[in-house]
């Protein structure tokens, strides 16, 4: 049943193609239906599979002669990011209901992104994951070269460039991965248990690592994304920062963690004060941590502040797998579905509520505006996301960036300070971005009229605030999924003696 | 089957044969019944003669004995050949079939016929391991393939392509047959199988690295690999589209199938090493020099490209080099997925000159003339997308399988890693290609079209023609099975 969330986005992708010219209400609808139908799917999913274990939805050979299967699995992690996918997919649609221009290839690409990005999530032979992964990034550069706005060709080949170079990476471990293991198989599950050499895995890991981890945004490989943020129309933003750069720290756990756990042990050597893969890319997410909470402080556009929280949200999602205890990997992938539900919102509040009426992100223009009494809709949505975002309780981001700290106080109990520091300057640049957006100080006359919120942004809103508020007040739903699958047999040789 | 009599010869070489009397058919058919006609029709006349006897050479390349061969080598048919072959006639008959939208000549009996010449050159090539047939069927498909490219008598691109290619070719078959002089010089013979034996006697022979020298020089201006790529850009940007989609895909596909061939039966003994920490003297490392510059200069000079068939030239020169390292790894499997990749290359690369020709009375040229074509011509401008997304290797397309089943199999051979620095280049540079395959892309798809042009009307058979070639490639890249069981079972 799963396995149609990914069918049926594809299906709804060349059925929008089918659609009229002339009614452009018809190509939403389908988009609209296509991804209900996906998020309804992925929830009765959740409700059925409450075990988080790894159950096979197909397995059938593909290409015998290399024994690749086309292996669709869902595990708990799995499970999570599926529904994450299916709220984003819904709440992109709903804020896209204002696409005027070239409305069905507007829609066929975003579902073709969709069905890919599902079929990441659902893949078990590796090979498939990577075709998926890259069915993803061509639908991203029409997205936004299309119809994107800031510099929109220029971001949208830079992320597309990165996106390529990073699955480059991954391509060059999955084809050693093949030929090394021997086994001629790409399945994950087999490859999972399979004893690679340690010397191998400690070139193999880092190269898939980075690999994935540069659609993960990490630092320094994350500069496509605020450009690509920026320049993206809104619900490709929603999707990129909410989904997409899920897909890199999936990737991360799933392939290189799960596949090459020895790269993390120790070098037995120490450069610049590391002594192993583990703490270099801790390094990493807490420079990405603190880094891009500096920058989005000092951001004048808008859409770039939203753009550069998310290369810091990501950080905790890198540090949390890099803890390798039980409490930080599942703070991660708590993380990740929390960050892709509050991203979402904040692109949506920034692209969709706002620019798309006022035509400026920049906060001086914005602060001259007096927003918060022409739109009040929006200003409650973005103090709410903003309060998520900034992890307070109650909201889903609290939970998930506690057990990061939590996990990585035990693994390296510096870095968790520094990340700490890091939420302090996300409070400020919050901060900072809310006042100037919907409490500046008015200086022109307030006669201004701007359009009211329609219908559907009041839709995807509530979607995405009920989702975070709900899993912040009962993060069992999740976490329920998480632990058993973290604690399964795919990951045993990920679990060290401090694993807690 | 094997025998020496010309019975046994007229048995071996049918399909060759038929090809080459529906080229002579065609000329006749041209110059006595259609001359009176109009070009359109004369042009239709031809291009389904021709390709009825592509087809007929198709079946009679099935009714084949499953072994054969003729006078110790000088002509051998296995399930390989006849496998190689048959591609080599499918791409004949889609780009006759393109030849349909022509209109820049008036001899158009002469132009099919040289295109059936030059396929018949092709497939005699692929299936000798004879060294004075090798370098007379390289001269054969030469020769046709510079008339081709000079045809267009109004164009002075046209003529100087034509011009470099037959002084570049010429030279470079100076050199090929030099090489191959040493080569029966040192072993006394011309059929490979001896050679191989002569070889393996004298390994370190400095004569032997001499024309070992040559022989990749030769062929190296047949495959359009660094450095011996000058004519390439030349070419395919001068020539008229369908010669140039001849020259850039079944050409290929031939010299490719004879290079490994070559080396693969007659120059085992002087392979010498590539691997990185394991290097020895021999035609492997050479190999491998040639299939780093050709991947680096040619994805690297594509960038600064501005004429789209110039793009198309420096990534051939780019896939030139992939190609080149399944000849470094020198494996069976590695034979296998070299014959896979440059089988779907070459649809590929049929597909694209095949848009361009359908875009022919637009005088498309530069990359910019591409603007908006998803508007004028959807269906062109998604078969574009299909055929460029494939040779930049996108999955679930031919193109990414081919690429992935070189690695595998470089990486598969000896010691693992040996190679991984020849994949790892090639990884990075097929991230360059990227970048200009998607400047043609934006183009086409993100670009609005300039005011006041008008949608574009494709002829039903390029439609056609288009349209089976996509759908190979799409069929090959979803289940590469089915030509790579046939492929390996061939090989058996």
């Amino acid at each position: 049943m799963l396995a149609w969330t990914i069918y049926l986005s594809l299906i709804g992708a060349v059925a929008v193609t089918l659609t009229p010219e002339k009614s452009p209400v018809v190509a939403r609808l389908t988009a609209l239906l296509t991804t209900i139908a996906g998020l309804g799917i992925a929830i009765a999913a959740v409700a059925h599979e409450p075990s988080g274990q790894m159950t096979t939805i197909v397995r059938v050979p593909w290409m015998p002669r290399l024994g690749i299967e086309y292996h669709l699995a869902a595990d708990g992690i799995s499970l999570v990011l599926v529904l994450l996918t299916g709220i984003a997919a819904v709440a992109g649609v709903l804020f896209s209901w204002n696409v005027e221009r070239r409305v069905k290839d507007f829609f066929a690409l975003y579902l073709l992104l969709i069905g890919a990005v599902y079929g990441v999530f659902l893949s078990f032979d590796l090979f498939l994951l990577f075709v998926f992964y890259e069915l993803a990034i061509i639908p991203k550069y029409f997205l936004i070269a299309i119809w994107g706005s800031t510099r929109r060709e220029y971001a949208a080949m830079k992320l597309v460039l990165y996106s390529f170079a990073g699955s480059a990476l991954v391509l060059a471990g999955m084809v050693a991965a093949y030929v090394v293991s021997g086994e001629r198989t790409l399945s994950l599950e087999t490859l999972a248990h399979f004893p690679f050499p340690a010397h191998f895995q400690m070139w193999a890991f880092p190269l898939v690592f980075v690999g994935f981890a540069v659609l993960a945004g990490m630092w320094p490989f994350h500069t496509w994304a605020p450009t690509g943020h920026a320049a993206a129309p809104t619900a490709a933003s929603m999707l990129l920062a909410g989904v997409v750069m899920k897909l890199g720290a999936y990737g991360c756990l799933r392939v290189a963690m799960m596949l090459f756990p020895r790269g993390l042990d120790p070098w037995g050597f120490h450069v610049l004060g590391f002594g192993s893969w583990q703490e270099v890319f801790a390094a990493l997410a807490v420079i990405g941590i603190v880094y891009g909470a500096s920058i989005a402080l000092v951001q004048k556009d808008l859409k770039f502040v939203v753009g550069y929280s998310s290369v810091s949200h990501m950080g905790f999602v890198l540090l949390g797998l890099m803890t390798l205890n039980q409490i930080g990997l599942s703070g991660a992938v708590y993380q990740m579905f929390s960050h892709g539900i509050i991203a979402g919102l904040l692109f949506a509040v920034v692209g969709r509520m706002v620019y798309d009426r006022t035509h400026t992100r920049d906060l001086g223009e914005l602060s001259r505006i007096p927003l918060g009494r022409l739109i009040p809709f929006a200003a409650v949505t973005f103090v709410l996301a903003f309060m998520a975002s900034i992890g307070l309780p109650g909201f889903s981001g609290f939970i998930a960036e506690l057990e990061v700290l939590i996990g990585s106080w035990r693994a390296f109990p510096w870095m968790a300070w520094i990340a700490g520091l890091g939420i302090l300057i996300g409070i400020a640049f919050s901060w900072r971005a809310l006042q100037a957006t919907f409490f500046g100080e008015p200086t022109t006359t307030p006669e201004q009229v701007l359009p009211p919120i329609t219908l559907p942004e009041r839709l995807g809103a509530c979607l995405l605030l009920a989702s975070t508020i709900v899993l912040g007040l009962y993060p069992r739903v999740l976490m329920n999924l998480i632990l058993p699958s973290l604690n399964g047999p795919l990951f045993e040789q990920l679990r060290r003696g401090d694993w807690r | 089957m094997t025998g020496s009599g010309y019975f046994a010869l007229l048995r071996l070489t049918e399909p060759e044969i038929i090809v080459a009397l529906t080229g002579l058919l065609v000329l006749v058919l041209d110059l006595s019944f259609l001359r009176r006609t109009s070009l359109a029709i004369r042009f239709r006349g031809t291009v389904v003669a021709s390709s009825i006897g592509c087809a007929v050479a198709l079946g009679a390349l099935e009714r084949l004995p499953a072994q054969g061969s003729w006078l110790a080598g000088m002509l051998v048919v296995n399930p390989l050949t006849q496998l190689v072959q048959a591609a080599l006639l499918v791409l004949a008959i889609l780009i006759l079939l393109l030849v349909d939208s022509a209109r820049f000549t008036t001899h158009v009996g002469e132009y099919c016929a040289l295109m059936l010449f030059a396929t018949t050159a092709m497939m005699l090539l692929v299936s000798t391991q004879n060294l004075l047939v090798i370098f007379i069927t390289i001269e054969f498909l030469s020769l046709s393939l510079y008339i081709l490219t000079a045809f267009d008598k109004q164009s002075r691109q046209s003529a100087e392509a034509g011009l470099k290619y037959f002084l570049f070719g010429g030279m470079s078959a100076g050199i090929l047959l030099f090489g191959m002089s040493l080569l029966y010089g040192i072993s006394g013979s011309l059929s490979l199988g001896e050679i191989a034996v002569a070889v393996n006697r004298s390994p370190g022979d400095p004569l032997l690295t001499l024309a070992v020298v040559m022989v990749v020089t030769g062929f190296g201006f047949k495959i359009a690999a660094a450095p011996f790529h000058m004519w390439a850009p030349e070419v395919y940007q001068g020539a008229p589209t369908w010669s140039a989609s001849l020259v850039a895909s079944s050409s290929k596909v031939a010299s490719f199938f004879a290079l490994f061939v070559f080396f693969y039966v007659g120059l085992m003994g002087a392979v010498g090493s590539a691997a990185r920490g394991n290097y020895s003297i021999g035609w492997a490392p050479l190999i491998a020099i040639v299939a780093v510059v050709s991947m680096l200069w040619g994805n690297l000079a594509a960038i600064a490209q501005t004429s789209f068939r110039r793009v198309l030239a420096y990534s051939a020169i780019g896939h030139a080099g992939y190609m080149l390292i399944a000849l470094v790894a020198h494996s069976r499997q590695s034979f296998v997925s070299l014959v896979y990749y440059v089988i779907t290359y070459a649809l590929a690369t049929v597909g694209a000159f095949g848009v361009l020709a359908a875009l022919e009375d637009e005088k498309v040229d530069s990359i910019a003339d591409f603007r908006g074509l998803s508007k004028r011509a959807p269906d062109l401008s998604f078969c574009l997308l299909i055929f460029l997304l494939s040779l930049a290797g996108i999955p679930p397309l031919a193109g990414f399988f081919g690429k992935f089943y070189v690695f595998v199999s470089a990486l598969e051979v000896a010691d693992h890693s040996g190679l991984l620095w020849l994949v790892l280049l090639a990884l990075a540079m097929s991230v360059v290609s990227f970048y200009y395959y998607l400047k043609v892309l934006k183009q086409a798809y993100v670009l609005e079209p300039a005011a006041g042009a008008a949608a574009i009307h494709v002829r039903a058979t390029t439609r056609i023609a288009l349209w089976v070639t996509a759908a190979l490639v799409v069929l090959l890249g979803c289940f590469p099975d089915l030509l790579l069981d046939r492929i390996a079972t061939a090989l058996h």
